[in-house]
């Protein structure tokens, strides 16, 4: 297992709450079998925001399901890992007892709030319903509850607005909502699905800001899984990105903006015009598109798309390579200390010989 | 902005008559797209952005005001000036899955203007959708496939060729890029451009996406309710933006990258955009303004010019850029 460092203000020597090891999902299609995931470790300590970050079809979603237990039983097949939250193995418990934690101690928010809501019911008893699914209390005292979080999450007028249906709610509020639903129960852990890509920037600005308030107020660790780097900048602690079902690239969000390894990292920051930076130039873009997980490439799943590409790519894998101690790591033979030695050889010898 | 206007909206109004009243989805709004450029129009859903779109494509007859083509309106164009309008602007959809026939070769959809306007015929017909699929990144053993056959990034590619194969001089792009993943996104941009600047096209580039228009526009048009709150060269509007809506727009897009996120303010509207629907008679920003005074629930402010080539419309442009 590889040690990783926590984000800002969690302690070192705690146990991260969730710890997903080596986790390989499939799902069996009559084109064959999809390896949406393939091996994938990641870790989440109390309090923190971690950012999963890929593209669609990585991977990531899938991820989240299966540690929620929401992942359809007999299409999705978990091939192989583990999932430890507080050092029990989420894979291990039936559905029934899955459902104790799910809205509980975990939750989740969609992209997408108007599909998630119920159309015939109003927003305040969709709230109450988790509430009392996992705690016992009268509606009265559930109302008063819900109004609690309805101001926690700046609603204006919550009583008024607690007793309307979701299409009376414009998109922003209705995230609100989805919000609300997820936290009444003060969960550990909020696993957040593209919170805001469906949002226009001004609502979106308004979420990011709500979500990082009520993780300072709640202490709630958030695990955001989005493409959009902007949100990841404002929100993310450490950040894993994930391409083709593994995790190619782990670091503080320091060290992936400013010092990513990872080639498909570059590209992803790199296709990304800043607002507040003029350029002339092209954007640079990562060629090509991600590879069939049918048949996944033995080598690097990147490598047809890379631009450093090297016959060994091809061929073999890449482990993760640690850079530094922090927990720092990239999954490319450019990082490789082989490699490295080897360029540095030869940019020796060049040097002598310029 | 030059005399060789192509497109020229004079005080365009485009109303829809619902049961809960009149929205106004384009409430008096005048842009002018000068040959050879590009112009982006950003705004947030339900501004009005689709509805000037398909507009210009002469899609909805406007309640009041005129769109000119080439000095002419295009309202008053006979049946053989329209054929021709047609074939002159063209458009780009936002998805590239709904916006492709699933029963149609690639070559037939691309072909399909071409032989409409009786381009192109025979050998010298299957040549001209050959270099068509070369120019937008695409080989020729695609021509004879399904759209179905073909990944997000590459069907917007052939939607950009099916635009491009009957020589248009204007095209609109409607989100070209929104439902397209980074790193496509990147690529499809590229491309646009590239094209634009090689066969000197006009573009009309319709997004919500603030970064990205940057990149792409010579002027950039703000919409806000149906109306332009400002209008201005690209980067005089990034490096200063004076109506308060696009401050507080360009302050609210993330910045990749986490440093400069932390020393950035961030100026936040409270709640959402109003309903279009019965809108009142003054500034449509108004319910969100911080500066909104009196007069702004009353009067519309018009589009000004405070800067050579940069329009404003608002009332308390003075004392908010003090």
């Amino acid at each position: 297992m590889r040690p990783e460092t926590k984000g800002a203000g969690t302690s070192m020597d705690e146990e991260p709450i969730l710890s997903v090891n080596n986790l390989a999902v499939s799902f069996d299609t009559y084109q064959g079998e999809v390896q949406a995931v393939r091996g994938a470790s990641w870790h989440l300590w109390k309090g923190e925001t971690i950012a999963i970050v890929g593209e669609s079809g990585c991977g990531k979603t899938v991820s989240i399901q299966t540690v929620l237990g929401t992942n359809p039983k007999g299409v999705g097949r978990v091939k192989s890992g583990e999932i430890l939250f507080h050092g029990e193995n989420l894979l291990e418990k039936t559905e029934k007892e899955m459902r104790a934690y799910q809205g509980n101690k975990m939750s989740i928010i969609f992209q997408d709030p108007f599909t998630y809501l119920n159309p015939t019911m109003t927003v305040g008893d969709q709230i109450i319903e988790n509430y009392r699914q996992h705690r016992k209390a009268t509606r009265k005292e559930a109302e008063s509850r819900v109004l609690e979080i309805m101001r926690l999450i700046n609603m204006p007028s919550p009583e008024k607005n607690m007793r309307r249906y979701p299409h009376q709610l414009s998109g922003g509020m209705r995230q609100r909502i989805m919000i609300a639903i997820a936290i009444i129960c003060g969960p550990e852990i909020l696993f957040a699905d593209e919170p805001t890509t469906a949002l226009d920037v001004t609502i979106q600005a308004q979420v990011i800001d709500l979500m990082n308030e009520l993780r300072a107020k709640l202490n709630t660790a958030i695990v955001l899984i989005t493409h959009d780097m902007g949100v990841v900048a404002n929100m993310a602690d450490r950040i894993y990105v994930m391409y083709a079902g593994k995790i190619v690239e782990h670091g503080t969000a320091d060290e992936i903006f400013k010092g990513s390894a990872h080639p498909y990292t570059k590209g992803l920051l790199g296709s990304v015009p800043r607002v507040d930076r003029k350029t002339d130039k092209d954007l640079y873009s990562i060629r090509g598109s991600p590879p069939d997980l049918i048949a996944p490439p033995p080598g690097c799943a990147f490598a047809a798309r890379c631009r450093y590409a090297m016959n060994i790519c091809v061929k073999t894998e890449p482990e993760p390579v640690n850079l530094g101690d922090s927990g720092h790591f990239s999954a490319c033979w450019l990082n490789h200390p082989a490699f490295i030695r080897k360029a540095s050889e030869k940019q020796g010898t060049e040097a002598r010989h310029g | 902005m030059g005399n060789d206007k192509l497109l020229e909206i004079q005080d365009l109004k485009v109303f829809y008559r619902l049961d809960a009243g009149v929205l106004k989805a384009v409430n008096g709004l005048s842009l002018a797209i000068t040959k050879g450029t590009t112009t982006g129009l950003v705004g947030e859903s339900g501004c009005g952005k689709t509805t000037l779109g398909k507009s210009i494509l002469r899609l909805h007859k406007p309640d009041e005001g005129r769109i000119l083509f080439k000095g002419r309106d295009i309202w008053t164009l006979d049946r053989k000036e329209r054929k021709q309008f047609h074939k002159e602007v063209q458009m780009i959809f936002q998805d590239p899955y709904a916006s492709l026939d699933p029963l149609c070769v690639v070559s037939d959809i691309i072909a399909e203007g071409m032989d409409i306007h009786g381009l192109y015929s025979g050998s010298e017909r299957r040549n001209r959708v050959l270099e068509l699929l070369r120019l937008v990144g695409l080989n020729e053993g695609h021509a004879n496939r399904f759209s179905h056959e073909f990944s997000g990034g590459q069907r917007q590619r052939i939607g950009i060729a099916r635009a491009l194969a009957v020589e248009p001089e204007l095209i609109v792009c409607d989100e070209p890029i929104s439902a397209l993943d980074v790193s496509i996104q990147a690529q499809i941009v590229n491309l646009i451009k590239q094209l634009q600047k090689k066969m000197n096209l006009s573009l009309l580039f319709i997004t919500h996406d603030l970064s990205m228009v940057r990149h792409i526009s010579d002027q950039i048009a703000v919409m806000y309710l149906g109306s332009l709150m400002e209008l201005a060269p690209s980067d005089s509007l990034y490096e200063t933006s004076y109506h308060p809506y696009t401050k507080a727009l360009l302050s609210a897009i993330p910045v990749a990258d986490p440093e400069v996120e932390r020393g950035r303010k961030r100026i936040l509207l409270a709640g959402d955009v109003p309903s279009p629907i019965n809108l009142g008679e003054g500034c449509g920003f108004s319910a969100r303004c911080a500066y909104a005074s009196e007069i702004c629930v009353s009067i519309r402010p018009e589009l000004r010019e405070r800067e050579p080539g940069h329009f404003v419309a608002c009332h308390n442009v003075d004392i908010i850029n003090q």
